[in-house]
């Protein structure tokens, strides 16, 4: 490998392939992240195309637009699509570019890896997308996957089990990668203590998707075999329990929650000192409330239960696991808050980002608090509740992350400052349409509209227009995302220095802006 | 505004509005349903509690973020302070949670222990989930022996725009749950086909239902009244169009209805060793068609294809009368054909298949009598 002896590393040495095959090719860590980076943007492009129809049907009372088994196919596909395509290949995204800059390494541990980790997305995607022009369409069984409805699915339901294992794989390949490359590619001098908190929170990401995703693919398998090969382990009459899929999703699916929210801690931490011109609080507490809310993220996974029916123990030890989190949690927004505390702050877009980030994801925060308490749960479980709850923690939690990370590195990827105005425009009208969105669902929930229905009783119909008319607002201003990405990348807009925001830190700082294709090759040396 | 002030502020605003107008608990677009049982009231208390405690907890933290957001500008010429890490405050800031959320644990212990305490109940009632409605049957106490299926009364034409919608739009059965008021009632669910979950937000109960499994709750109605809900659990493509409502009745209502009850099952019972003509058999069965078919297989009988198959021009409807008895009987496993043996009377199902074997191109002519469908049972 070229990577160990730096001479050979000049492009003049070996041309890189140009046009389409350089994509393909490529085991370059910037040329993977960006590929990630832009896959997902699509995908949440199509689950948000998803996301309005279903908003559209919503708007009234009735049936309008679309035909009840079709939109449990859209809400089922916005919710994979979405998780699988969009949220996660973000952050790999963030960490293929952003890892081997801040620890100060060359590339990812494994560059061929790293490619085919990321063109397994494509067919993957494609599988996922092309189940809705299958006999039957997509899967309808919600992202849940609750056997035995899913049992009773079409080929769409096959086609999405394949998808699932396609990218379970991926994301397994990627996790190995990242875990590698921080624990031995770090430069001389950077201890595990030292190390930036975006690159921590990955490592503790990596390690749960290592020990979650293989359990997803079981469970998805046991379908598969459930619907093709005259297994039962889901269905009574054969000695099996539906249950049992609910225990087994959501001991991946609670982890998964933290997969897709702790990288997000990571660049919030990144940004907030960085505009407060001050040190973060409590690194070290930090870490330790990563690696707790990881931990604890193992044992609280049948609150997602609470009326399946459990006894009187179960019910009290997971909510009693589950209230505990807010702990570490709540150490994270204290150490934020203190961290601003009589900083020098300034807002410039990935600044109003973050702090969006921790105003609204405290919300989703609360809520999923009130959740924890079973007996609430029991009324709120399935309901719109839930749905504004889990949407604050990942719309207004992961999503804003990643726009607060993106337009604080977008410099360091293409060399030009993104443009304040759309940022500040793209921040605002996103906040104030997200929160005319999700804010009624409670209100909704609370008062008793099941989730997953095509149509509601008439009590529910303002609430429910509210957020139509919010949520294609929210869709719509993320179009400013795409003129600010495009008019970077084609270079319009101020030049950026090698360290374009004055309280940032790190080694990404001091390689110049854009970051050449290869960076420290010989490794830096750390105070 | 947060979010806990703005749900206080708008629940305040309310509750003053309803005072005046002399109301006790009215419906809040805002809040919980109004709670009608012991459990539901206790449910709606621990979430006042809890919206406080987060309303207080979301002062204090985002007033010192925003003083820090308005104060502590560059702008406004602040300089950056340099402290970080104190031990003090690290450890307060653990501790303080821990106890705040044993105030929380407490209360909610008491509710989930109160709530799973499902013994000596005075009527106990089986609901169980159908794609896409529920069946009851009553298992003890006043009543039993009782059973029937629960249909969206809903007509389909509201649903589609074509006629106005009425004020339980979506939440109307054709035969609710009656139960009497004060009574304990134990309620036993499970299902059919997949999961689904019964659902009453005044009563504080949702129970998943779960195929092959049992599982309880329990609830003990305060007031008379018609109470409402919804099955609460993805069931595939009806799920929306499945509600619960209960009537809860006084003590002597609640003994008429069970009379006219035990009259009507008798009558439907002589109706099974009856024999009827084509046309009596192809009117009732439209009827009963519409109620339990139409969902799926559609009312011009072209079904939805894969998933659910025309009916008109089907080898099994044109074919021998034993064959399709046999599905409608026992369904067919792993689809969404459910086994109408244990929903309806053999009235009933001979009338729907005779009605099948007679309408749009199909045309056998032949009447299926409710003598068959027992004779299939019997085999």
């Amino acid at each position: 490998m070229s990577a160990v002896i730096p001479d050979h590393l000049h492009d003049h040495h070996h041309p890189a392939p140009g046009g389409l095959m350089r994509w393909i090719t490529t085991t370059n860590h910037k040329d993977i992240g960006t590929m990630y980076l832009v896959f997902s943007f699509i995908m949440f492009l199509s689950g948000g195309v998803m996301a309005l129809t279903i908003r559209a049907e919503l708007f009234q009372p009735g049936l309008q637009v679309v035909q009840p088994e079709f939109f449990n196919q859209l809400t089922t596909m916005h919710g994979l699509v979405m998780v699988f395509g969009a949220i996660m290949p973000a952050f790999v995204g963030f960490a293929n570019w952003q890892i081997p800059l801040m620890i100060g390494a060359s590339d990812m541990a494994f560059a061929r890896m790293n490619n085919w980790s990321f063109w397994l997305l494509p067919p993957a995607a494609m599988l996922l997308i092309g189940s809705f022009f299958v006999p039957g369409g997509a899967t309808a069984a919600g992202w849940t996957l609750y056997a035995p409805l899913s049992v009773q699915m079409g080929m769409g339901m096959d086609l999405a089990i394949f998808a699932v294992h396609i990218m379970g794989i991926s994301s397994i390949m990627g996790a190995i990668n990242i875990v590698v490359t921080i624990l031995n590619m770090r430069a001389p001098g950077m201890t595990m203590m030292k190390m930036p908190l975006f690159c921590w929170t990955w490592l503790i990401t990596a390690y749960l998707l290592i020990a979650v995703m293989p359990v997803l693919a079981g469970a998805v398998t046991m379908i598969l075999t459930d619907r093709h090969f005259g297994t039962s382990f889901f269905n009574a009459a054969g000695g099996g329990d539906p249950v049992m899929f609910q225990h087994i999703f959501w001991f991946f699916g609670h982890p998964e929650v933290y997969i897709m929210i702790l990288p997000a801690f990571g660049i919030v931490s990144q940004i907030i000192p960085a505009f407060a011109r001050k040190p973060l609080f409590g690194y070290a507490s930090m870490v330790y409330a990563t690696a707790s809310i990881a931990i604890l993220s193992f044992v609280v996974w049948a609150h997602h239960m609470f009326t399946t029916g459990m006894p009187v123990a179960g019910q009290l030890f997971f909510m009693y696991a589950t209230m505990l989190i807010a702990v570490p949690t709540g150490v994270k927004v204290f150490n934020w808050v203190a961290t601003m505390w009589r900083g020098a702050l300034s807002f410039e877009p990935p600044m109003l980002w973050a702090t969006g980030f921790i105003f609204v994801f405290t919300m989703g925060g609360f809520t999923g608090l009130i959740c924890a308490i079973a007996p609430i749960d029991i009324q709120v479980q399935d309901t719109y509740y839930v749905v504004a709850h889990f949407h604050y923690v990942l719309v207004a939690g992961s999503l804003f992350a990643l726009f607060a990370g993106a337009y604080y590195w977008l410099p360091k990827w293409t060399g030009v400052m993104p443009s304040e105005t759309l940022g500040r425009l793209h921040f605002w009208c996103s906040i104030v349409f997200f929160n005319i969105t999700f804010f009624p669902m409670h209100f909704l929930g609370l008062a008793g509209m099941p989730r997953r229905i095509p149509d509601y009783a008439l009590q529910f119909a303002d609430f429910n227009a509210m957020a139509s008319v919010g949520a294609f607002g929210f869709g719509l201003s993320q179009l400013i995302f795409i003129a600010v990405a495009v008019r970077c990348a084609r270079g319009i807009g101020q030049r950026a220095t090698a360290r374009p925001w004055d309280g940032a830190e790190g080694l990404e700082w001091t390689v110049p802006s854009p970051a050449p294709h290869h960076t420290f090759e010989t490794a830096p040396v750390l105070r | 505004m947060s979010l806990a002030a703005r749900i206080a502020g708008s629940t305040l605003f309310f509750a003053l509005t309803f005072a005046t107008a002399g109301t006790a608990i009215a419906q809040s677009r805002y809040n919980l349903q109004p709670p009608a049982t012991g459990v539901a009231s206790q449910i709606y208390d621990l979430h006042t509690l809890m919206l406080i405690i987060c309303l207080v907890i979301f002062i204090g933290v985002f007033g010192v973020m925003f003083w820090a957001v308005f104060r502590h500008r560059k702008s406004r010429g602040a300089v950056a302070a340099n402290f970080h890490e104190n031990t003090t405050v690290e450890i307060a800031w653990t501790v303080v949670p821990v106890l705040i959320l044993l105030g929380m644990a407490w209360p909610a212990t008491q509710t989930v222990i109160e709530m799973k305490d499902t013994a000596d109940p005075d009527i106990t009632i089986k609901a169980t989930g159908y794609q896409w409605k529920w069946g009851y049957d009553y298992l003890q106490g006043e009543g039993e022996g009782i059973r029937f299926v629960s249909n969206l009364s809903t007509p389909r034409a509201q649903i589609e725009g074509g006629a106005p919608k009425n004020e339980a739009y979506l939440l109307e059965v054709d035969n609710p749950l009656v139960v009497p008021v004060g009574r304990k009632v134990r309620i036993l669910t499970t299902a059919a086909d997949v999961i689904h979950s019964w659902w009453v937000p005044a009563f504080g109960v949702k129970q998943d239902a779960i195929p092959g499994f049992i599982r309880d709750a329990w609830f003990r109605a305060d007031a008379e009244g018609i109470y409402r809900g919804n099955c609460a659990e993805l069931c595939g493509r009806d799920h929306g169009f499945m509600p619960v409502e209960v009537h809860v009745v006084s003590a002597a209502a609640y003994t008429a209805w069970v009379a006219e009850r035990q009259a009507a099952s008798a009558a439907s019972a002589a109706d099974d060793t009856r024999e009827f003509t084509l046309a009596e058999l192809v009117e009732r069965g439209a009827q009963v068609y519409a109620t339990n078919c139409a969902a799926c297989h559609q009312p011009n009988g072209q079904g939805l294809p894969p998933a659910f198959p025309a009916l008109d021009g089907s080898p099994v409807v044109r074919g021998e009368a034993a064959g399709q008895i046999a599905v409608v009987l026992n369904g067919r496993p792993g689809t969404a054909m459910a086994a109408f043996g244990q929903l309806l009377s053999d009235a009933d199902i001979a009338a729907a298949i005779t009605f099948t074997r007679n309408t749009w191109s199909n045309s056998s002519g032949e009447a299926v009598q409710p003598a068959a469908i027992a004779a299939a049972r019997g085999g």
